[in-house]
């Protein structure tokens, strides 16, 4: 293997990890591995970090787990380098905000309570989706849309009718309607978004609220396709959400 | 034990206020059934399985007899005398050899039930008596079990216990895993819930694999883990506790199911499912005194969940509300026949490390808690808000969390992970954790004696003034026309407000006709009056 050993002066755009001293490559890691301990886990433990690129490596630490498992701490010098100029970030089209952000980006540049509505539409009954984004309670640890002061929340729950959506959207003035499909069938969920756009088109136009969609079986690139403004995919959390509706809802300060 | 000394004439208002401010849910929850609480006294009676023609595939999609039959007696004669009247009316008059036969009889379509009244309705309701007291009889004989069982094992030797969550979704996978936690010093396994579980308007049935984030709670999972933690007590000597979740849409069955398994303690806040749910509060307030009655006659503990407010608000201002909310939970649990050391009342260690004197303030607001509810096993809840993802941080932080449990005698300590927020724990988040609690009792769990901050000081200050809060918003909350209900619904309490004609599961509500009759509500209220 070719190696830079170029170390981390300043400006140097291949770096190692740092512990004591520049170029050092020293890192720490943790890790169980499903052994009885003794100079044989131990031995073990060290073939791991060796093959993750760890050389020296120690095994500084070691002790039993219950029955068979060893927890090991492990310290070493790691041999990649970093290629600062090969690091490409994929960046997301708007920055995820904290609750406060949020807050106050409402506040501050809509100067009103941001409505949403949430519903389940068609024949599913499954509200697990539209809860974990609306609940207070949230999802994986965050908490839903719910807990965000400047935003009044409606969550209709199960079965809506797309025409009752649109009445009470139109009826509550919202900002954006987000919908949720968990269960569906030969594309059910497709079919019934498309018609949810169709309908918000039909008795709203361009006045119609933003339009979110969101379940474990869409995909995120639809959103054109399906003629709503945003797709959202598995594992979705109600900051993303929040932070979403934030680009697309409210003017930015940098907007002459 | 070290003890603040409160107010005396502050305490005693807190406690008028917040048996006053209760009052009109307790007249809900005597005048009303919910589907729930009729499904849990077939329950009782020994009604299980599931209608094998409902749902496609996993036989948790499909429906409980329990749902089946509330719903055939709902859609003929309504639910306002209660499911046993016309039940076992059907069952006296030769509809049906047994409540399973009939069952499968409501499932073919085929059963009639009419409301009897008369000679009629006293021959129901002996028979649904007899029923329900069997079931009721098999929830004694495990309680007298567990008691055998502690006395033969033994109970932990120390407070507080030590409490720790097992989450796979595959029960098979559960099991291992809790044994291994139990040897390595857990006293209390919790089983957590399959995400959203609380929303299903039923209890899926059978062992199940297939949870996301947490485990169905079903009654052979239930009886799998408490199977395997009788032979892990056996082999520690040390009788190992078994928590579930009694929440959600499904409250007054899940008890049940406890009862019926020999569960030992059970999560049972009287609003967390309305605020954090948003589940009807009518619903939420008839199935919580159900189900505490049935808590308070298994010998089950319950967990209140007040460390939930003090996730989705500040821990230093709103502090009161954990107080405001210990005491209705508390006035709540008592009418529903729950003796002091069954009320597992919640309070948590999530002050912004960064603020100054955090930890005096922690100190002074778990001394308040120990010091208001002295015969009471408070349940201690470990730093969840403030953990980023910096796990070291995180150890040091949850050491400080299990020093304060020590020093004020928390009764159950729920073991905080250093992985919080990051992953489910892994087998060495939970070791180590565990070795955290371990050294932090060992080295300093005498410190109780030595700890007894000074009056007029700090932690006194702090904590009559939290006390004053408290006794401020129960004053708000009592001086509306329907207490709590209409406090809830005006969101008194945190940021959410929960009308009471909102939320899930109000359609599941119904209020009683003058001839309703709840076989297992007079045989609970009788043990009740006992106490």
């Amino acid at each position: 293997m070719p190696e830079n050993r170029q170390n981390g002066h300043v400006g140097a755009t291949v770096i190692r990890p740092y512990g004591d001293t520049t170029g050092d490559g020293m890192v720490q890691l943790s890790f169980t591995l499903p052994v009885a301990p003794g100079p044989r886990a131990d031995g073990a433990a060290l073939q791991l970090a060796n093959k993750m690129g760890i050389d020296p490596a120690m095994v500084v630490h070691s002790h039993a787990i219950g029955e068979g498992f060893t927890f090991f701490v492990v310290y070493g010098s790691v041999r990649h380098p970093v290629d600062l100029d090969a690091v490409r970030v994929e960046e997301r089209a708007y920055p995820l905000l904290s609750p406060a952000e949020v807050n106050a980006a409402i506040k501050g540049r809509l100067r009103r309570t941001l409505v949403v509505l949430g519903a389940c539409i068609g024949t599913d009954a499954h509200t697990v989706g539209i809860d974990a984004i609306l609940n207070l309670k949230g999802f994986a640890g965050e908490k839903g849309l719910e807990y965000y002061r400047e935003m009044s929340v409606a969550n209709l729950g199960a079965q809506v009718g797309v025409p009752e959506l649109v009445a009470r959207a139109r009826a509550g003035r919202a900002d954006a309607v987000l919908v949720s499909q968990v269960v569906t069938q030969r594309d059910a969920h497709l079919r019934n978004t498309r018609e949810l756009a169709a309908a918000f088109r039909e008795a709203m136009g361009e006045s119609r609220p933003l339009l979110v969609v969101g379940g474990p079986r869409f995909d995120p690139g639809m959103a054109a396709e399906l003629g709503v403004d945003k797709v959202f995919g598995r594992g979705t959390t109600p900051g993303e959400v929040a932070s979403y509706l934030v680009h697309a809802l409210i003017p930015s300060e940098e907007t002459p | 034990m070290t003890a603040l000394q409160l107010d005396p004439v502050l305490v005693t208002r807190a406690r008028e206020l917040a048996a006053r401010a209760a009052r009109p849910v307790v007249d809900l929850a005597r005048t009303h059934t919910t589907v729930s609480v009729e499904r849990a006294v077939l329950r009782l009676a020994g009604l299980t399985g599931t209608d094998p023609v409902t749902g496609d595939g996993a036989a948790t999609d499909r429906v409980p007899w329990v749902n089946r039959v509330v719903d055939a007696v709902r859609d003929q004669v309504g639910l306002e005398a209660g499911v046993a009247l016309p039940v076992w009316h059907a069952l006296a008059s030769g509809a049906a050899p047994s409540l399973q036969a009939l069952a499968e009889r409501v499932g073919a379509g085929t059963a009639r039930f009419t409301v009897p009244t008369g000679a009629d309705a006293e021959r129901a309701r002996a028979a649904a008596r007899a029923a329900v007291a069997a079931g009721l009889a098999r929830i004694d004989a495990n309680r007298a079990r567990r008691e055998e069982l502690v006395a033969t094992h033994g109970d932990p030797p120390r407070r507080p216990w030590i409490y720790l969550i097992v989450a796979t979704g595959d029960i098979h996978e559960d099991i291992p895993q809790a044994r291994a936690a139990a040897r390595a010093g857990a006293d209390v396994i919790a089983v957590i819930r399959s995400t959203g579980q609380s929303l299903l308007d039923y209890v899926p049935e059978g062992a199940t694999r297939t949870g996301y984030a947490g485990t169905y709670a079903t009654q052979e999972n239930f009886r799998l883990m408490r199977a395997a933690l009788d032979e892990v007590s056996a082999e520690l000597g040390r009788y190992v506790r078994l928590t579930n979740y009694a929440s959600g849409l499904c409250m007054p069955e899940i008890a049940v199911l406890a009862g019926l398994e020999r569960l030992d303690m059970m999560l049972n806040d009287a609003m967390y499912g309305i605020l954090f749910r948003d589940i009807n509060p009518r619903r939420t307030f008839v199935d919580q005194r159900f189900s505490r009655m049935v808590h308070a006659r298994a010998g089950i503990i319950i967990n209140t969940g007040e460390d939930n407010y003090l996730t989705t608000a500040d821990a230093v201002d709103e502090a009161h509300t954990v107080t405001v909310s210990q005491l209705l939970n508390e006035t709540l649990a008592k009418e529903a026949g729950l003796p002091d050391w069954q009320l597992g009342l919640g309070h948590a260690f999530e002050i912004d490390p960064d603020r100054k004197e955090s930890f005096r303030l922690e100190l002074a607001h778990a001394m308040l808690a120990r010091s208001l509810f002295p015969d009471a096993p408070l349940k201690w809840m470990p730093p969840t808000k403030h953990m980023t993802g910096d796990v070291f941080r995180g150890y040091l932080l949850d050491g400080f969390f299990n020093l304060a449990g020590a020093l004020t005698g928390q009764g159950i300590l729920l073991v905080g992970m250093m992985t919080e927020a990051v992953v489910t724990p892994w087998l060495s988040d939970r070791d180590l954790a565990l070795r955290n609690v371990r050294y932090v009792l060992d080295a300093a769990g005498g410190l109780t004696e030595d700890f007894a901050p000074p009056p007029g000081g700090f932690i006194d200050r702090r904590a009559d003034t939290v006390l004053r809060e408290a006794v401020g918003l129960l004053e708000k909350i009592a001086d509306h026309p329907e207490g709590l209900i209409q406090a809830i619904a005006d969101g008194t309490f945190g940021i959410t407000r929960r009308p009471a004609d909102g939320g899930k599961g109000l359609d599941g509500v119904v209020a009683l006709a003058p001839d309703a009759y709840n076989p297992a509500l007079e045989l609970l209220e009788q043990e009740t009056a006992r106490a």
